[in-house]
């Protein structure tokens, strides 16, 4: 089933929803920026300090960097083999260069220290609170009513397709690698939609019905506390050190 | 086919951004209170889907249906896709934010280029069989075109990614098929029960 990590009421589930975007933001592309091994192994270090804070279970996080490092196990097959540079380990007729070895360990680290942030920072506040915050922060409201409604419905239609695959197992279905199965699928793709159409057809009524005009309501107000401040500031600091390090080594 | 964090260059990154956010303002324009909640339904079977896992053979691939979006939603397939993507990287850390952008439009582009090759056929006065094949050639080619744009996106960051980026097109190639069936498939299921779905989003 799809579902939220839960921050329990650590001090960075508590900083103001804004802030942590922000921060989560400008981390990001600094990371994803730099390039220099002493930039991104501090990074990745302040990540592991700020996972620390968040109150996350250990074992949550690392199932959440499992699709990320998936992708980077595909990139490690290649890339020692496929950059020109210095000899450094052959396997058959295979050669690995330093360079290409360097490189993957590099966007290895940087993907790791990314997602962790993410992951403490943003991904494990409420998605309602997230849509405001970023309504807050500029975003256009036809987006963040998409993005309530989009979210609302996954949870509708995930629950909707397994009550569909079910009826369809007692019915004998088994998955193979032919043209009925496809089909099958595509019919219960089509299902869901008929199936969501009408239920959003239902919902906007209901909307309309109780004065809705696109205007959005949030029942908690953001407020900047003291604590917020502090902590934009540090880490504020913090990626600007960074950035400062990356900068020196490039001129 | 989402690609992670850190992998490609701010360059990459960067145009990738500023392609989504066009797409998304584009996308936008149209869109009034009256069909969000439609859009949300598609934006959240884009991301189900993803979550479907259909036999290929001895493995497995997952559906993406972007053409059908794109068939279905035109240029609103960009918000769409952008909100579904968004979700997956907040909830399962597919992708992050950063590379928002250049995976929305690795995906999103295809839907809006299938939309206006294809999109002609979801026209109820068309004959069936131009229809089906027309509907197949929107899930193929969506996947097709996703495929190389991912290609390029790390081809483009560095050559040494050529192999990989090859072997990525070349293992989607089943995929293509698939898709092209389910769609093709599907958009018939809903001109039968639903033909009114094909039509309203867009007028």
């Amino acid at each position: 089933m799809i579902k939220e990590i839960s921050g329990s009421d650590s001090i960075i589930y508590c900083l103001d929803p804004r802030i942590k975007i922000i921060i989560a933001f400008l981390f990001s592309v600094m990371v994803a920026v730099s390039n220099r091994f002493v930039v991104l192994i501090a990074a990745l270090a302040i990540g592991i300090v700020i996972l620390f804070f968040a109150g996350i279970q250990i074992k949550e996080v690392f199932k959440r960097l499992i699709p990320v490092n998936t992708l980077l196990i595909f990139l490690w097959l290649f890339l020692p083999f496929t950059f020109v540079g210095e000899h450094l380990f052959s396997i058959g007729s295979l050669t690995g260069t330093r360079e290409g070895v360097l490189f993957a360990f590099r966007i290895t680290i940087k993907s790791n220290a990314i997602m962790l942030m993410l992951i403490s920072l943003i991904a494990s506040t409420p998605i309602f609170t997230i849509g405001h915050a970023m309504h807050q922060l500029g975003m256009p409201k036809k987006l963040v009513h998409l993005f309530f409604f989009t979210y609302r419905y996954l949870h509708v239609i995930y629950k909707e397709y397994a009550r569909l695959v079910n009826s369809m197992k007692i019915r004998g279905f088994k998955p193979k690698t032919d043209l009925h199965t496809y089909k099958s699928y595509a019919h219960l793709v089509g299902m869901l939609l008929v199936r969501g159409f009408d239920r959003s057809q239902r919902v906007h009524n209901a909307m309309i019905c109780r004065g809705f005009r696109g205007k959005l309501y949030s029942l908690s107000s953001f407020s900047i506390s003291r604590a917020d401040i502090i902590a934009f500031i540090l880490m504020a600091a913090f990626i600007l050190i960074l950035g400062i390090l990356e900068w020196i080594q490039t001129t | 086919m989402h690609i992670s964090e850190g992998v490609l260059s701010p360059a990459i990154l960067i145009g990738g951004a500023v392609v989504t956010m066009a797409g998304v303002a584009i996308g936008l324009k149209g869109v009034d209170n009256k069909n969000i909640p439609k859009m949300g339904i598609l934006s959240a079977a884009f991301f189900v889907a993803s979550l479907v896992h259909v036999p290929a053979g001895p493995a497995s691939v997952h559906l993406i249906l972007n053409g059908l979006l794109g068939l279905i939603l035109g240029w609103k397939a960009f918000p769409a896709i952008l909100v579904a993507l968004g979700l997956q990287a907040l909830l399962f850390q597919f992708g992050g934010i950063t590379t928002l952008g250049v995976n929305t439009m690795n995906m999103a582009l295809p839907a809006v280029i299938c939309y206006y090759l294809f999109g002609w056929s979801t026209k109820s006065s068309i004959k069936q069989s131009v229809f089906i094949t027309a509907a197949f050639a929107s899930g193929f080619c969506a996947v097709l075109v996703s495929s190389i744009l991912v290609g390029f996106s790390l081809y483009l960051t560095g050559e040494a990614f050529l192999p990989a980026a090859k072997l990525i097109v070349a293992a989607h190639l089943p995929v293509m098929i698939i898709e092209g069936i389910v769609t093709a498939t599907c958009i018939l299921f809903l001109k039968k029960v639903r033909p009114e779905l094909l039509e309203e989003i867009n007028v």
